[in-house]
């Protein structure tokens, strides 16, 4: 092997190496970052056979049930539930909540699984958008009539 | 009737953009002087047709026409006149309105300011202008009318604005950035023009920097509004949150950053050029991504406004035959763009290629974060999301090897440079940038790691930015006097390199030394944070032109000194029965203290977030110069110099470039 072929082999190796080491790092955060997004149902009765195991972070999309709103007296602890019209999952949160958090409203929490139908949120967003709900349950939800503009009588 | 003259000049205007499409190129084809002259006054009257239909649609807002269904939806008549004018992109239809308005906007700009360049590449420019617009001018019509009219029942008044969008942020936030997205079309055009033509000089390059240029200063500017509006109008006190809509505006950034610098090589050394031409179909084609990812509604996010998911096919097959139709061109064409000029593995060249790969990695990691959830779905294997700490994760990785090259790369000289010789210039810089990290992040209790990291990083490109500056033109008073010699394109780097340091410093210090806490206080009652008592002096009520509300009257003392009195207010808007939180900020060179109110509780109680955010708004000052940077580059003389210079002899070029 001459010298020149030796130095482009090094040089072809090197960027190889290069590559596969990116895309190792790339796919170990993405594996790491990844949050489940699940509806209500899913959490309690598993997605694609799968329940979700305590402890695991992932994102919920869903409706607070009206009603299930309590509030602690001392701090800014407060509590809700979650549904998809299934079963209900209970979410705690410390924190302000958004403008947009009402009963009735499709929101989404980040949080972990603490038991088997229990979230510790540690994000609650809910869109800035009346008729927001998160496409999943949307689709969840069909039967709920949409109107458009142009057809709304005001 | 003013709206009808509205949708029908619009429709001339689409008339306009389709022979403007057509006859200039067969011009070209046919070596038709009069028809490639055509080119030019097809495009003021594209120009002046669409912008009769934006004054129409204004008016239509100004004048609380409740008939048409856009304005009744995104207006009412107690919303301030203002932002009735700034209503008018606040949906899709309009906002559609307001991307062809701006499209039409830079192609009579390049008909206007184009007349260094030969006839034939003009033509060829204009004409895919014009082929862009016409297939938009074509969905505005179809499929997102908004002089569509709600005759004979309409409402007595509209459903208002979003009160996000009643905000001055909000007012300038989407010109900006369609000014920016959009631009990357003249680029893209000229790339295309120069694969039809099969040549890529210097002079292509000289003509493609200030547009590129003036497009990346907008998207900049652009970008830098929407951070700071999400900072005080969401009231989460975060400005990057990764959303996808976010990102949707900040691949075609990284994209045309990139683009920026490899067209200087070209310019330059003439090389890298068919990568040019890539980059260039990549932001404008990532812009276009942008606008289908924001606009259609298929990527969930928390706040993308205005979309409606029946009508992102058509952006998407805009998109498909954009991307498609010029890569399959630069397949075609690119093997014909030779670069000639040798270079060594160590010099300027490369560090710039190596600035570009990064830049490029980084559009990547976004493009990645930002579909894969949307891939996921699609081949049915459930719904991920993917959140702010991968894309943490991954620009922490990037962005040392990246800063390394940013700070030797223009200390390093064209073709060949030993590193030997840099050796004394480059630890010096490190040096410097390590003891005033330690003493910056000393201030803070608990130094985190990549804090030190991040400034030590802002702290090396400026050093290394001064140093350049020194070896070059010398220091003392001789360097004082060069330093008025230095070309505005110079100092166009010098405050762009600069800008993005300010920008990273504020990054890194306010992401890890931010405090944050959500607390519930009684009137009258004090907490400490980060050094700061914060004291809550109860609540009054507020009365708005279309909203009430109440405000929230907080001092905060620091070593039992009175240093603000903040207002932080909690919206009520009557029409869209909308709650809205408008923080207060006191802001600072060093830091920001800032309160928003949240709810009251029970027992009379006020939940309040507070916030002590360090050196945030450099973050935002460094973009602003960042974009000042690019507003001296362009400036540059021999941009002009090269317009005074090809003026004259047109037939002998047209020789050279047909």
């Amino acid at each position: 092997m001459n010298p020149r072929r030796k130095s482009r082999l090094t040089g072809v190796l090197a960027i190889m190496l290069l590559v596969a080491g990116a895309i190792y790092m790339v796919l170990s955060a993405l594996s790491e970052n990844m949050d489940m997004f699940l509806t209500p149902s899913e959490v309690i009765q598993g997605k694609n056979g799968t329940v979700p195991k305590q402890g695991q972070r992932l994102k919920v999309g869903g409706m607070v049930i009206p009603g299930t709103v309590t509030r602690d007296e001392e701090s800014l602890k407060v509590a809700f539930s979650l549904t998809d019209t299934g079963p209900v999952v209970r979410v705690e949160y410390e924190g302000l909540l958004p403008d947009l958090f009402r009963e009735g409203q499709g929101i989404v929490v980040t949080g972990t699984l603490a038991a088997a139908d229990l979230v510790i949120a540690d994000e609650v967003l809910a869109k800035h958008d009346e008729e927001y709900m998160p496409p999943e349950l949307a689709e969840k939800m069909k039967g709920i009539k949409h109107v458009k503009p142009q057809d709304a009588t005001y | 009737m003013l709206a009808e003259l509205g949708h029908f000049s619009l429709a001339l205007a689409f008339l306009m953009a389709v022979a403007l499409a057509i006859y200039p190129m067969w011009g070209v084809q046919r070596a038709s002087q009069t028809m490639m002259a055509l080119a030019r006054p097809l495009a003021t009257g594209m120009f002046l047709f669409t912008a009769i239909a934006y004054g129409a649609l204004t008016w239509a807002f100004v004048s609380n026409d409740f008939t048409l269904s856009y304005v009744a939806s995104n207006s009412n008549s107690a919303l301030p006149v203002y932002y009735r004018v700034t209503a008018v992109w606040g949906g899709h239809e309009g906002s559609f309105l307001l991307w062809v308005f701006v499209l039409s906007c830079w192609t009579v700009a390049v008909a206007r300011f184009s007349r260094a360049m030969p006839q034939p590449m003009v033509a060829r420019v204009l004409a895919i202008l014009g082929l862009i617009a016409a297939s938009f001018y074509l969905y505005v019509l179809t499929a997102s009318n908004p002089f569509e009219r709600l005759l004979p029942f309409y409402p007595v008044d509209g459903r208002d604005l979003n009160p996000l969008l009643q905000d001055i942020g909000m007012i300038m936030h989407p010109p900006m950035l369609y000014m920016g997205y959009v631009g990357f079309s003249v680029v893209f055009a000229l790339a295309i023009a120069a694969l039809i033509n099969g040549r890529l000089d210097a002079a292509w390059a000289r003509w493609a920097r200030p547009w590129t240029l003036a497009a990346w200063v907008f998207l900049t500017i652009g970008i830098m509004l929407g951070s700071w509006w999400a900072y005080y109008e969401l009231g989460w006190g975060g400005w990057w949150f990764w959303d996808p809509v976010e990102n949707a505006s900040f691949m075609p950034w990284l994209a045309g950053t990139a683009l920026l610098h490899s067209l200087a090589v070209t310019e330059k050394r003439k090389l890298f050029k068919s990568w040019t031409v890539l980059l260039a179909i990549a932001a404008f084609s990532l812009s276009l991504l942008g606008t289908f990812l924001v606009r259609s509604g298929v990527i969930v996010s928390v706040h993308a406004f205005a979309s409606d998911p029946t009508r992102g096919l058509f952006i998407l097959g805009i998109l498909a035959v954009t991307i498609g139709g010029s890569l399959l061109l630069f397949a075609l064409r690119a093997a014909g763009l030779r670069s000639l000029a040798n270079y060594q593995p160590v010099s300027r060249e490369v560090m710039l290629m190596g600035n570009n790969l990064f830049l490029s990695a980084a559009t990547l990691v976004v493009l990645l974060g930002t579909l894969l959830p949307l891939v996921h779905k699609e081949l049915g294997l459930g719904s991920i999301s993917i959140g702010a700490p991968f894309f943490n994760q991954m620009f922490s990785y990037l962005i040392g090897p990246f800063v390394a090259l940013l700070a030797i790369g223009p200390l390093s000289r064209w073709k060949n440079q030993s590193l030997l010789a840099l050796r004394g210039q480059i630890i010096t810089g490190l040096l410097i940038a390590a003891v005033g990290s330690l003493l910056i992040n000393w201030q803070y209790s608990g130094i985190e790691a990549w804090a030190l990291v991040g400034t030590l990083l802002a702290l090396w490109i400026g050093v290394s930015t001064v140093q350049e500056i020194v070896s070059r033109h010398g220091d003392g008073q001789a360097g004082m006097q060069s330093l008025k010699r230095l070309t505005p394109s110079h100092w166009g780097m010098v405050l762009g390199h600069i800008g993005f340091a300010v920008t990273l410093m504020g990054i890194a210090l306010t992401s890890h030394y931010s405090v944050e806490k959500d607390v519930r206080m009684a009137v009258g009652e004090r907490t400490e944070l980060a050094g700061y008592q914060f004291e809550f002096n109860g609540v009054t009520s507020l009365q708005g032109p279309n909203y009430r509300g109440q405000q929230a009257l907080v001092d905060i003392y620091q070593d039992g000194e009175h240093i603000a009195h903040l207002r932080a207010e909690k919206r009520f808007y009557q029409v869209q029965r909308n709650m809205m939180t408008e923080a207060a900020i006191d802001g600072g060179f060093t830091r920001d203290l800032y309160v928003a109110l949240g709810e009251q509780l029970s027992n009379g109680d006020w939940g309040l977030r507070l916030y002590v955010k360090p050196f945030v708004r450099w973050i935002w000052a460094g973009a602003l110069l960042m974009a000042l940077g690019g507003i001296m580059s362009m400036l540059d003389k021999r941009y002009r110099l090269a317009q005074a210079k090809t003026n004259a002899p047109v037939e002998q070029l047209q020789g050279q470039t047909v």
